[in-house]
């Protein structure tokens, strides 16, 4: 569907291509993206295969629209039309302006319902994670894997080695296996915030007082990034989330050192003052 | 229009003259002017603010608001000046109150004093914002203003409490407004002006009147409940007291989505009047054109939640309201070909409004198919809270309604002010500003796809590009702005006398019967509307 857009509308192509024409390193934006970040579950494909449908009738709405403006400016401005005609009724010009768009609406509604139910929720979950959210960072839990907890909070600017993305790099990146069913439960401790990661096809929201589900099953290994995507307060533009997603192996191996770097829980003050120095971000 | 010139025409009673004429005021066209007065006042400091943003996102990294709650105060204030102190007041009480006695032959509004308490009530909650926004650190919420984030514990200033009552009293004087216009509109129409011949304007701002009469209270209710969580220890929204933090979002959103309609249908007025008038045709379809407005009005009130596809609602709820907000598409698609439709066949005058209607409907159409795509619970997950919602509602609501504003007034300005505009600045202030709005907000589509999230100070470099095009836009649309104050200064003291009909056969409606400027009372012996075809 998306080759037909780009062979209908060459301007679009340009943008097109910047966009998605080159494979990207990362699961994160790159400079001048003009579409969609590649997708890298089956939710977000699913996505993106929905939107090309929804791409080809918004363009051919539009230049429907523009092309009838256009004949209208020539056509029937006052130098070549000095005569108004003075029809003001079509009962099938009416009818079929009210009908086709019924029509391109359904036409629209029933894969959309579709991918709505398909992002919905998992039945037959492999594992869960709990995403917890907070005033500015993001504490994870793993309640399969012995209740490992951590926090994951962001690497000041000063602080980035090379090679890591600014304000989408974290100290404690959340670790995932790929090729498998999460169940995913988010909650929050304080304010509302949203998990979100546009490449997993990932955006819901963290409340108190709720848990909210949804799911992922990761295509591939990689680093995919996201942001917080509810207003939470001052730092809100500075709680990024990091997913480094690894062969079941992989992930199998890095619980059982994870479970001993996170054991003890650090301490309160200790992060007390951590979570502190992000309070103070980007303040002079 | 000066105090001499409305007195001259004012020969049989008593006018006020100097401050009494304005803070006493209880004559519609008055007060008109002094919404409309507000109205750009408002979105002077509205605007500015946007500018204070664009101008820190121009590049990554901080630039000049290090201060977070600051930036988020800024974006708070521009959405709540935007919506309640530029556009409702430039529309309703503006043209609203200036026309809608004009175009039905009445003499004033029906209740004069309540008009003057609505204005100073305006007046009053632009002020206390302001204050708002300078206390204790003002709201940083958004103009969403989502619990618990609004709670006491998260906001704890007074800046939020000041924002609260004077949404308030925003409130109020919106719905005296809407109840002085229904019942002017139902009760006051010139004999023979039945309401299928009443000017579209003139039920769009009927439509717009009464879900402002049912939207608002809910608003008050809400803030209410909020004011007294943050102060007398009720748990409405608070988890902790057995409330629900989501109940404020159902309830703001139910007040939320009308308003945005509140906002787009007096535009939708406009639009036909400038449309018809410079097709010199009447408007096609004029009935399915009324009713069109009444099932967007009607609709409008039961898609809310499409606002909160990504707050946990029950997939069975989501896939109901995208049913039900898709089927806001045809009723708008209805008034897109309608409007086409009045204009094919016509001869067309290219004329300021004009140009600025043809860049209504571009925008417009830009907005609704972005809408329509977000209108999908599915791909919402993509989209919501990422800059391509910001340029979706700024094409469809936000800037195609201040385009109806700026039609509305280089098509009434020689009726409100008896001078002419000057007619190249005019044309040249319609294309910079739609260079403008459209460098500004196109390149955050791109953005929002990408997956830029809103009400950010600062972002990943990756957005770097298209943030920068974006704040360029954002400058030109400055200076168009300030050649439109401009423009409108050089109307006030050096336009030319304008015509009483200075639009000629295509200008059928009755404000184009008096004489220019309108004198300060008219339509006294209400025209007879029995033998001539209004709005036909």
């Amino acid at each position: 569907m998306f080759k037909t857009v780009r062979l209908l509308f060459p301007a679009l192509a340009i943008g097109a291509l910047l966009a998605s024409g080159q494979a990207f390193a990362a699961g994160r934006s790159e400079p001048w993206q003009m579409w969609f970040q590649p997708a890298a579950s089956p939710v977000m494909e699913r996505i993106m295969d929905f939107h090309d449908i929804l791409f080809v009738m918004e363009v051919s709405i539009v230049i429907f629209v523009l092309v009838i403006m256009a004949i209208i400016i020539v056509r029937f401005n006052a130098k070549s039309n000095p005569v108004p005609s003075k029809t003001t009724h079509n009962t099938f010009l009416e009818v079929v302006w009210t009908t086709v768009p019924i029509l391109i609406l359904m036409a629209i509604a029933v894969p959309s319902l579709k991918l709505l139910y398909y992002t919905d929720k998992t039945q037959d979950a492999e594992m869960t994670l709990k995403v917890i959210g907070n005033q500015w960072y993001w504490s994870y839990v793993y309640p399969d894997h012995g209740n490992l907890e951590f926090d994951s909070l962001i690497i000041p600017d000063d602080e980035l080695k090379k090679g890591q993305p600014r304000l989408l790099s974290v100290d404690n990146e959340v670790v995932l296996p790929i090729k498998t069913n999460i169940r995913l439960l988010y909650t929050s401790n304080d304010v509302i915030h949203n998990w979100a990661i546009p490449s997993l096809g990932l955006k819901l929201d963290n409340t108190p007082g709720r848990t909210n589900e949804t799911w992922v099953n990761i295509n591939q290994e990689g680093n995919y990034y996201g942001m917080c995507s509810e207003l939470c307060g001052v730092n809100h533009g500075f709680m990024p989330i990091h997913v480094r997603a690894v062969s079941k192996a992989d992930f199998e191996a890095w619980t059982k050192t994870a479970k001993v770097k996170f054991a003890t829980k650090e301490p309160d003050e200790n992060r007390a003052i951590r979570v502190a120095g992000t309070k103070g971000f980007g303040e002079d | 229009m000066t105090n001499g010139e409305a007195a001259a025409h004012d020969d049989h009673d008593h006018t006020p003259t100097g401050w009494r004429r304005w803070l006493y005021s209880t004559n519609h066209k008055d007060i008109g002017t002094m919404y409309i007065a507000i109205s750009m006042i408002a979105a002077v400091v509205g605007g500015l603010m946007s500018l204070l943003f664009r101008l820190e996102l121009q590049d990554p990294g901080i630039q000049y608001i290090s201060d977070f709650q600051f930036y988020n105060v800024l974006v708070t204030g521009h959405g709540f000046i935007m919506v309640f102190f530029v556009v409702m007041p430039a529309m309703i009480g503006g043209f609203g109150n200036w026309f809608v006695p004009l175009m039905i032959g009445a003499p004033d509004m029906a209740f004069p004093r309540m008009n003057n308490i609505s204005f100073w009530l305006l007046a009053g909650a632009f002020v206390l914002l302001l204050v708002a926004a300078f206390t204790q650190g003002g709201p940083g919420t958004g103009w969403t203003v989502y619990p618990p984030l609004s709670s006491i514990d998260y906001q704890p200033g007074a800046g939020v409490d000041l924002g609260i009552l004077s949404l308030h009293l925003a409130g109020a004087s919106s719905v005296l407004g809407a109840i002085n216009l229904i019942t002017t509109i139902i009760n006051m129409r010139a004999p023979g002006l039945t309401m299928h011949r009443m000017p579209l304007f003139v039920w769009s701002i009927l439509v717009t009147a009464f879900l402002l009469l049912l939207a608002i209270p809910v608003l008050a209710g809400a803030l209410t409940m909020l004011l007294t969580d943050r102060n007398f220890g009720t748990t409405f929204f608070d988890v902790a007291g057995g409330g629900d933090p989501v109940l404020w979002q159902h309830l703001f959103w139910f007040f939320g989505h009308p308003e945005v309609y509140i906002i787009i249908l007096p535009a939708f007025g406009i639009i036909s009047q400038v449309v018809s008038t410079f097709s010199k045709k009447p408007v096609f379809g004029y009935l399915a054109m009324a009713y069109a407005m009444i099932a967007i009005g009607f609709v409008g009130f039961i898609v809310w939640a499409h606002h909160m596809y990504t707050s946990g609602l029950s997939v069975d709820a989501r896939a109901y309201f995208v049913s039900a907000t898709l089927v806001i598409a045809v009723p708008t698609g209805v008034k897109i070909f309608s409007w086409l439709a009045t204009m094919w066949g016509g001869s067309l005058e290219f004329r300021t409004p004009m140009l600025f209607a043809f860049g209504f409907i571009w925008l417009f159409v830009m907005g609704g198919v972005t809408g329509v795509a977000l209108a999908n619970a599915g791909m919402d997950i993509a989209f919501h809270d990422t800059y391509f919602v910001v340029a979706h509602f700024h094409y469809v609501m936000a800037i195609a309604a201040v385009y109806a504003m700026f039609s509305g007034f280089y098509y009434w300005i020689g009726k409100m002010s008896g001078r002419q505009y000057p007619r190249f600045l005019a044309k040249l202030h319609f294309w910079t500003f739609f260079i403008g709005v459209n460098v500004l907000f196109l390149p955050q589509h791109f953005l929002g796809m990408a997956g830029m999230p809103r009400r950010i100070p600062d972002y990943p470099d990756a957005y770097a590009g298209w943030n920068y095009v974006s704040s360029i836009g954002a400058y030109f649309t400055l200076m168009s702005t300030v050649l439109f104050f401009y423009i409108v200064r050089k109307t006030l003291t050096s336009g030319e006398k304008v015509a009483d009909n200075q639009w000629g056969e295509g200008a059928t409606t009755l404000e184009w019967k008096v004489d220019s400027p309108a004198p300060f009372h008219t339509h006294e012996d209400p025209p007879d509307m029995n033998a001539k075809q209004a709005a036909e």
